[in-house]
């Protein structure tokens, strides 16, 4: 019946056995595709899983606020402007002409640097960060495909230039480059907030895909013991001096001898902080990269901590105090000033060459004899007077908390000599910070405890609802309240009646005494003159240093920089609350 | 004459409407996923999401008429006309490959036409045209598939197609050269040579992917081809090169787990996974109806698979139970293929997965072939 291939009919046997083992072999690496799908797709799931996560899920950050700075009265010193950051998207852009020319425009940019970054194939290129918000919403306006403008803050210093080098500034990521900015920018610094979003390959975020929102914390608020009105005022004193005297410099630190708060620290010429990569000086013809930034880093350079400098006569404070705890010397005994000393084969002589005659050793101090100080050095031997340079702080930083402080400078033990002790007695051969001394100075005033100095005083929440104190290390009874208040009584005197005089305030009790220094190297004609001023004299309330570097014309201290102490503290006394006690009659 | 068909119209004939299902099934399956993988792309690059999903729509549409007809025609009457379509295919071929007719895409030509829409890819054709040629061949030569001669003559004839698509196509070189060897698997009595050949071809790739770079140095392989096997080994290592494409794939197979994300959510698709539509669309699959809606469509093809061994063996003769195993060879080899490289469990190379994949040519070309399969199931006479 059926019309069949003979052929067929004979041989469909192996031919069927040909197309099963086919199929067979098909179904076989079928089901080995089976188990790799199995694989991939339940032992590997979880790893490719993320894998695609990553790539789909975008990143956005939410800048996250950067605390406040303010000062003891509450004013705010360092506060938060937005500004914007402006990027494109390489994927969104459709009109790239139009996106380099906007952009750069606005922005002031050379289109060929915009247009580098607007082809260049990454996911986001930011055209430049710290926008102005104005230059930001103009750039907004012309709602331009693949170009995006993030609002972010930046600093902002309402006071510019005052106490630029204690405060410091941040950078364009609003991280602190130097000053407090930088000691403190795990305080002040917040955390970032994100958003998580899926997006497609262009980036476009998706908009069915919940995204997870984390909320950017802000920075906590940081209080200092710094008065903006003292600094201001200081300020003010320091600028005229150096005017007048033509000085390089002039640093006037101002201090809380008996906590270790700093109410002002000036160092003029200051730069402004809204504006911190100008140079503050003439700069002839062209610098090279490298020059300019050893000018910045000179120009925010904190003398008051950074720099060491021969003390000079301001030291003799430690040298009596030394003496008087050791019991080498009492206030009565008297000496014999023909206007030198013989020290070994060296002839030191004292500033007034004719001679102070015989003196007590109240009178040495106020006359600053440098042949009493050998005298009393002598005394006290290198040893102990070595421990003192120990105990009162003047061969470890003090601890303040701002970055790049330096230590003093000083021979070894074994290397004091006669000579070397001599000169050491009246503050010569050895180098100290501004600061070094005026902390060493305040344990000589406040009773004899070593305080730490300091800006910081609180650490606050962002809205206000948690305080915390900040405590710093003192150390008490390092100086004994006898020799303390025997050294008060007599550095009143070097104002009252001797050469810190100019210092002097109708009705104020003021103690103090003065310095001038050469600067180092010696014999170039150049000279430091310094002031350390307290007061009220018994109960110091306020202690203050002034060094006026390189003045021309007359150069003591207890004639320029002494005057300064009188017109701050005429001044900034009865603000801080200390009244005259008496006055002066007619 | 007249009694013969006195006596069929009496006879039960078969038609294979399992096959026709599934058939159905997998393309509009196919559609679903073209324009689910597509709509993305399609939406950037023209502005119609639908763009994908119309133009593969209409062709099928085509196809599936053309496949219609086929089914009822006698493929003894076609299979005469073999050795046509066989010159007609080494004509298209050469045109495509060595004149101005060739049109390159993506840097390769594989395109014959005047204009983008006016173009096809002539391998495709080149299949069927193989197809009826050696089943012609071999169902005239009959035990002669067993001697030298007639072996060197289906070589011979395969060659020829195999060189000209291969030039420029591996995929579709390897898939021609894959039907000619089950082809004449089939149609031969001695399997030894064979099984032989296999064991060759398997220990060819173990010696390559070991030697690999020997081989490079002596000039056997080309430095792009040893390349590709080590993206396949390592592909996380050239990520951003040339194992972009099998990452990005590989993600969204592993996005899918047991359930996938649901239809239409994958998100590789969103311009991650390049060609979704296309070569990596099983990806896609995986991603969105996870291993359940994978092993379905393995599953499918497998059942496929099966019918077209059911009507080659009850087919009423050699010839058309031969066509069907060319059909059966090309639709395997293509699956396989397509699934390994998705998964990269081989080196990947440019192969699309039948009736899911968009692609005009191949879509058409398909549909004629279910028709040709189709057809011989009709030949199929029930014995009652």
């Amino acid at each position: 019946m059926k019309r069949k291939d003979p052929l067929w009919k004979r041989n469909q046997i192996f031919h069927r056995r040909g197309i099963v083992a086919f199929f067979l072999a098909v179904t076989v690496l079928l089901l080995v595709m089976g188990g790799r799908l199995v694989y991939l797709m339940i032992f590997r799931s979880e790893y490719y899983m993320e894998k695609a996560e990553e790539l789909h899920e975008r990143e956005r950050t939410i800048k996250a606020a950067r605390g406040e700075i303010y000062d003891a009265n509450g004013t705010l010193i360092a506060a938060n402007r937005t500004v914007c950051t402006v990027s494109v998207i390489h994927n969104q852009i459709t009109d790239p002409d139009q996106v380099v020319e906007v952009l750069s425009r606005e922005l002031s940019l050379e289109p060929d640097a915009v247009r580098e970054k607007v082809e260049k194939y990454t996911a986001r290129e930011v055209i430049r960060t710290n926008v102005d918000k104005e230059a930001g919403d103009a750039i907004r306006a012309y709602h331009l495909d693949g170009v995006k403008v993030d609002e972010d803050y930046k600093r902002y210093y309402p006071f510019g230039e005052l106490a630029s080098k204690v405060l410091g500034f941040t950078g364009s990521d609003n991280q602190g480059i130097i000053g407090l900015e930088v000691q403190y920018e795990s305080v002040l610094k917040g955390t970032d907030g994100k958003i998580l979003t899926m997006t497609n390959a262009a980036g476009i975020e998706l908009d069915a895909m919940a995204e997870d929102r984390i909320e950017p914390i802000p920075g906590n608020n940081l209080i200092l013991s710094l008065d903006m009105n003292i600094q201001q005022y200081a300020t003010q004193a320091a600028q005229t001096v150096m005017e007048e005297k033509n000085a390089k410099a002039v640093s006037i630190t101002i201090m809380n001898p008996n906590n270790g708060e700093i109410l002002a620290m000036v160092s003029v010429p200051e730069f402004d902080l809204n504006d911190p990569f100008t140079l503050n000086v003439e700069t002839e013809g062209e610098i090279s990269e490298e020059e300019r930034q050893n000018l910045l880093n000179q120009m925010w350079r904190n003398p008051c901590i950074s720099d060491t400098y021969e003390p000079g006569s301001i030291f003799k404070i430690v040298t009596a105090t030394a003496a008087l705890e050791e019991g080498t010397v009492s206030l009565d005994d008297t000496f014999y000033c023909p206007g030198y000393k013989l020290v070994g084969d060296r002839r030191i002589r004292c500033h007034k060459t004719s001679g102070h005659g015989s003196e007590t050793f109240v009178q040495g101090v106020m006359n600053s004899c440098n042949p009493v100080f050998i005298e009393v050095g002598q005394s006290v031997g290198a040893e102990r007077f070595y421990q003192y340079f120990q105990t009162m702080g003047l061969m470890e930083k003090t601890g303040v908390d701002l970055p790049g402080e330096a230590s003093g400078i000083m021979h070894k033990l074994e290397d004091i000599g006669e000579v070397e002790l001599a000169t050491m007695s009246f503050g010569q051969s050895f180098q100290v910070t501004p600061l070094e001394l005026l902390t060493a100075a305040s344990m000589v005033v406040n009773g004899g405890t070593k305080v730490t100095p300091h800006f910081g005083v609180a650490v606050e929440s962002a809205d206000g609802s948690t305080i915390r104190r900040l405590e710093y290390e003192t150390e008490e009874n390092v100086i004994s309240e006898d020799t303390c208040e025997k050294m008060k009584m007599i550095l009143e005197k070097v104002v009252a009646e001797g050469g810190g005089n100019n210092a002097y305030i109708d009705g104020y009790r003021i103690g103090g005494k003065t310095a001038t220094s050469e600067t180092l190297p010696r014999g170039t004609g150049k000279y430091i003159a310094a002031f350390l001023g307290f007061a009220p004299a018994d109960d110091p309330q306020v202690i203050a240093l002034i060094t006026i570097s390189e003045p021309e014309g007359v150069y003591y201290g207890g004639t320029i920089a002494a005057p300064v102490i009188r017109d701050i503290f005429e001044n900034i006394l009865p603000y801080l609350g200390i009244y005259p006690e008496y006055s002066q009659e007619g | 004459m007249g009694e013969n068909r006195a006596k069929k119209r009496k006879e039960k004939r078969f038609y294979d409407y399992s096959l026709l299902a599934v058939i159905i099934f997998l393309c509009v399956f196919g559609l679903i996923m073209v324009y689910s993988s597509s709509s993305y792309s399609a939406e950037l690059s023209t502005g119609n999401s639908l763009y994908y999903l119309t133009r593969q729509g209409l062709i099928l549409c085509g196809g599936f008429v053309a496949m219609i007809i086929v089914s009822k025609m006698d493929y003894h009457q076609y299979a005469r006309l073999a050795w046509l379509a066989y010159i007609a295919a080494i004509i298209m071929m050469l045109l495509t490959n060595f004149t101005p007719l060739g049109r390159e895409f993506n840097g390769q030509k594989r395109w014959l036409g005047v204009t983008e829409t006016l173009s096809f890819q002539p391998a495709e054709f080149v299949k069927i045209a193989l197809i009826l040629t050696l089943a012609t061949l071999i169902n005239r030569i009959g035990r002669g598939i067993d001697t030298f001669r007639g072996l060197f003559l289906a070589v011979a004839l395969s060659l020829p197609p195999f060189i000209l698509v291969g030039m420029n196509n591996l995929s579709s070189g390897i898939i021609i050269a894959g039907i000619a060897f089950l082809m004449c698997f089939v149609g031969s009595k001695k399997k030894g040579i064979y099984i032989f050949a296999v064991v060759l071809v398997l220990g060819a790739a173990v010696l390559v992917v070991q030697y690999g770079d020997r081989l490079v140095e002596w000039g056997i392989l080309e430095d792009y081809q040893l390349n590709r096997i080590r993206v396949w080994q390592d592909p996380e290592a050239y990520a951003s090169t040339g194992g972009y494409q099998v990452l990005q794939g590989l993600y969204a197979i592993g996005s899918g787990g047991l359930f996938g994300r649901g239809l239409g959510e994958s998100i590789q698709k969103l311009g991650f996974l390049p060609e979704a539509e296309n070569d990596m669309v099983f990806s896609v699959i995986c991603e969105e109806l996870g291993l359940f809606g994978a092993v379905c469509v393995i599953l499918l093809f497998l059942f496929m698979i099966w019918r077209f061994m059911i009507i080659a063996n009850n087919a009423p003769d050699l010839l058309g139970a031969l066509i069907v195993v060319g059909i059966m060879a090309h639709i395997s080899i293509q699956v396989i293929l397509n699934i390994a490289v998705v998964t990269n469990a081989i080196p990947n190379t440019g192969i699309t997965l039948p009736f899911i994949s968009y692609g005009g040519t191949s879509i058409l070309f398909l549909m004629v072939e279910m028709g040709m399969a189709l057809g011989v199931s009709n030949r199929i006479t029930l014995e009652h």
